[in-house]
């Protein structure tokens, strides 16, 4: 649920047919023609699945392991996933596991975005109907096993808690039936629960099956995986993207005791040794030159100054895309006086600065290659292993563990850190597994930041005060550009929020267009993804446009969702309005209200300036995210999101001096502290929805929230994140 | 060289350079993985052991300068330690990996102020960066272990039933 790739973006976004055929056909043999990309990316793999299916094991005690596709990086997803499995199975939930699903696209592919990958807040949402049929078959299986054994008809036997009884008093739990049920032919036809009957799902027994192992220090990571012979890597990176190694004097780094071997690979120079330590001192001992011809050398400054001619017209050689245009808006472009508001936003490049550095343990012998780590995007990795060993992808084993954290940045195109440590591993050979460790310093400067964004709205006001007609224009750099899984059309993860946004859809003449300068920065999603500044951007402006008009903003926002139809945008703002009741005394409100992947979250957030800087005390928040699985753990992501978010509002900026990343630990990249955070209150709106996203959707909405509150105590509105700026 | 060190109430031989971070003997030498690298600058607190009670950052400690002292680790905890079962009671784990060090602080405070207020428990954690967010948790996890609040059992479930009862709506948060 944490990550985020929108599934309505990527609903396309499937690696493409030719670059998996062209992977396969790396092995020089094997080219499955006529086969569907999920065959292709599975084609190799020896996954066993067993009598009731790929997500669900029984054991002869009669424990329940309900097997996640989805990586478990702190969403709660593990929770959720066995939580729907155990209702429609009626299974006992004290006796329900999880276990993590090996690499398999074609049985673990997120039915959103047609590969194995976490990611646009989809885990629950692409599982609900597939988990419900595995947990609802499951138990058909065991009352069909039961009634055959006693002799009587299925519709005199009940399940709870993993026990089936029949009407006699005759009683037999999972673990006694587990034989013969697991020879009954699986029903091609099951009949789900109405969800009125539901007995766990939305009630707080549904809570972490992993919260004793993350307190005791038992939990397994990437960082942790300890294996025979296994060597330490750490890698030399350029101090500027898209410089090569020119020089390597490796001599004094392999004099550093413990170091094995020092070479060359595509993104920079490895050392490998016994331990951490050693590797990092050998790195130390390194003699490097980059030939940096090719490097990006400007500063975000330089980068930003160019975003805001583009924004501004004053630099013609981006292409700008339409992605709204209803009406004729030329009248707008040069229209002046006290209905009109024009303003320009600016959002920095923002690290992801998961807890856990990137890292990956690789071993690869021949064309076998064994990962074990945190993978967000199987697939991906599986394809990116693929194209170095060459071999068919499916062959490329991935034992996930819990990662350290993501926000998204586990899951890119390049998957840039695995595919590192499988050009390492490579080089080592014969099997032997190498753990790729970054530093924070390496995890920093390696980039696939949170575009810098540049906004410029331009509004026309109605003789009543509403949008008659809106020009926005966007500028940031393309996530999906190059990928096997962009699209037609503009990027979607640039403009989503702004675009579908209920204000546009209640204004009569709209001109949108996005512009997405190439820069050698890399980028990619970062939790909430378009709506980190989308959401800003469309609810500060509300605010500012409520006060033009002389209006109150929930209000003014009351009015537009009507307009709009936005039924659930006004339920949410309403109830939270309502669950906030009378404000603090000595706090100011803000409100704000916004929809990511599928979930709609309205905030109202109490704020009061301390020596300048923003504090936040309570924030009342509602959701509207379909049924609620598990209510404790949206709440656990909404109190998370808000702060995550809030983080990035109040500190979060990455910067660079003619290329070179200034922020590289959190020294200065600020994150939010114990004393710094507010209270959330969670208030879940009913709904008999299918389920949709949490773990993006509580990030974007803290930080307009802030913003409108602080325009209601000074009336100065915010033009720039974040708030508290180090070099302001 | 080789010291002894007092690990968890054990001596335990160990050969390492005496520049190197304890962080690094504990998890590459002794395969004590529980403690956490986060930052390697003493910034977020993953790294979190205690020296004679003491929380400190193993990942900036020398083992040279550690001498006699008793090295605690999340491992030297028994696993139902209280504020590890307040820990589980509250959900506070998120994706996980600070809550060693987290929890390594928490006891701390608790053992030199077990009634700790606000202000103690924002001095005692402030060093100790969750990017989850789980702080509101682990605040109330704190003051759940230093028995403040109910210490056995489901407390939201009275916040709920109210609640829904009165709205249809279910809220958590409030006054946790």
């Amino acid at each position: 649920m944490n990550a985020p790739v929108s599934p309505k973006d990527l609903a396309q976004a499937r690696p493409s047919r030719r670059d998996v055929v062209v992977a396969s056909a790396l092995v020089g043999g094997t080219l499955l023609v006529g086969c569907s990309p999920a065959d292709i990316m599975s084609a190799g793999s020896k996954v066993e699945v067993g009598a009731f299916g790929p997500f669900i094991k029984i054991a002869p005690d009669g424990v329940v392991t309900v097997i996640s596709k989805h990586v478990e990086f702190g969403q709660g997803n593990h929770a959720g996933l066995a939580a729907i499995v155990a209702e429609e199975l009626d299974a006992d939930w004290t006796k329900v596991q999880v276990e993590q699903a090996p690499a398999n696209a074609k049985l673990y592919a997120n039915g959103a975005l047609g590969a194995q990958l976490t990611g646009g807040s989809s885990a629950i949402a692409n599982s609900w109907d597939q988990l419900r049929k595995a947990g609802a078959g499951a138990r058909a299986m065991f009352v069909q096993a039961a009634a055959n054994r006693w002799n009587v008809a299925v519709g005199e036997v009940t399940v709870k808690d993993s026990v089936l009884t029949h009407t006699s008093g005759k009683t037999a739990g999972f673990g006694e039936l587990l034989a013969d049920a697991a020879k009954v032919p699986p029903p091609t036809d099951v009949k789900l629960k109405d969800p009125k009957t539901f007995t766990l799902i939305g009630t707080d027994r549904v809570r972490r099956k992993d919260a004793q192992a993350k307190s005791d220090g038992t939990a397994r990571y990437t960082q942790d995986v300890r294996l025979p012979d296994m060597l330490t890597a750490v890698v030399a990176h350029a101090p500027r993207f898209g410089a090569k190694v020119k020089s390597l004097d490796a001599v004094d780094a392999k004099k550093v005791p413990g170091v094995v071997d020092v070479f060359e690979i595509p993104t920079g120079v490895a050392v490998v040794a016994q331990t951490t330590y050693a590797a990092r001192m050998g790195r130390e001992a390194l003699k490097l030159e980059w030939d940096e011809d090719k490097a990006e050398k400007r500063g975000s400054a330089a980068i930003a100054q160019l975003f805001h001619d583009v924004a501004a017209g004053r630099n013609t050689e981006t292409k700008w895309e339409a992605f709204d245009q209803r009406g004729d808006a030329t009248a707008l472009a040069s229209a002046k006086g006290e209905k009109v508001f024009e303003t320009t936003y600016e959002f920095p490049y923002l690290a992801h600065a998961t807890m856990e550095p990137m890292n990956c343990v690789a071993a690869v012998d021949g064309g076998k290659v064994k990962l074990t780590f945190g993978s967000q995007g199987q697939t991906l990795d599986q394809l990116a292993a693929a194209k170095i060993v060459g071999c068919l992808p499916g062959s490329v084993e991935i034992e996930t563990l819990f990662a350290g954290g993501s926000f998204g940045r586990r899951a890119n195109f390049q998957s840039d850190y695995v595919a590192e440590c499988v050009h390492v591993a490579k080089k080592v050979g014969k099997g032997r597994p190498v753990k790729l460790v970054w530093t924070r310093e390496d995890d920093m400067r390696a980039g696939y930041f949170r575009p810098l964004t540049i906004h410029a709205v331009k509004v026309q006001l109605d003789k009543d005060g509403y949008p008659a007609a809106w020009r926005h224009r966007i500028v940031s750099q393309s996530i999906m550009k190059g990928s096997p899984m962009g699209g037609k059309g503009p990027d979607q993860t640039a403009i989503e929020g702004t675009a579908g946004s209920p204000y546009l859809k209640a204004t009569p003449i709209v001109d949108a267009q996005v512009a997405l300068p190439d820069v050698g920065v890399p980028v990619l999603w970062w939790r909430s993804v378009g709506a980190t500044h989308t959401a800003f951007v469309m609810e500060h402006t509300i605010d500012q446009l409520a006060a033009k008009a002389g209006k109150d903003p929930i209000e003014y926002r009351r009015a537009l969702y009507t307009k709009a139809g936005a039924d659930r945008h006004l339920a949410a703002l309403n109830l939270a309005v309502e669950k906030a009741s009378a404000p603090t005394v000595g706090w100011t409100r803000g409100v704000a209200v916004h929809e990511s992947f599928g979930s709609v979250v309205a905030q109202v957030a109490e704020v009061k300036l301390e020596d300048g800087v923003p504090r936040v005390g309570r924030v009342v928040t509602a959701i509207d995210c379909g049924v609620a699985i598990s209510p404790d753990q949206i709440a656990a992501q909404m109190e998370g999101g808000t702060c995550y978010g809030l983080s990035a509002a109040l500190f979060g900026e990455v910067t660079l001096t003619d290329g070179q990343i200034d922020q590289t630990n959190f020294d200065r990249y600020r994150v939010l502290r114990i004393n710094e955070v507010p209270m959330v209150e969670t208030n879940i709106v009913p709904s008999g929805n299918p389920p949709s996203g949490v773990g993006g959707p509580g990030t974007p909405v803290i930080g307009p929230a802030v913003a409108n509150a602080l325009f209601a105590l000074n009336k100065t509105a915010t033009t720039r994140l974040p708030f508290v700026r180090s070099e302001s | 060289m080789a010291v002894t060190l007092d690990i968890n109430g054990k001596p335990t031989a160990i050969q390492a350079a005496p520049e190197t971070p304890l962080l690094w003997v504990l998890r590459d030498e002794l395969g004590m993985t529980g403690t956490k690298f986060g930052c390697g600058v003493a910034q977020c607190g993953a790294c979190t052991v205690h020296l004679d009670g003491q929380p400190i950052r193993s990942c900036v400690t020398p083992i040279a300068a550690v001498g006699t002292a008793k090295i605690t680790t999340i491992e030297g905890l028994s696993g139902q330690h209280p504020v590890q079962q307040a820990w589980v009671r509250h959900d506070v784990p998120q994706c996980g990996y600070c809550q060693s060090g987290q929890i390594m602080s928490a006891c701390a405070l608790l053992a030199q102020k077990p009634k700790p207020s606000d202000e103690d428990i924002d001095n005692a954690m402030a060093g100790n960066i969750c990017r989850c967010g789980a702080y509101q948790r682990i605040r109330a996890a704190i003051k759940d272990a230093a028995d403040f609040g109910p210490p056995q059992g489901d407390k939201h479930a009275d916040i709920d039933e109210a609640i829904v009862a009165a709205s249809g709506a279910t809220n958590r948060g409030a006054g946790r």
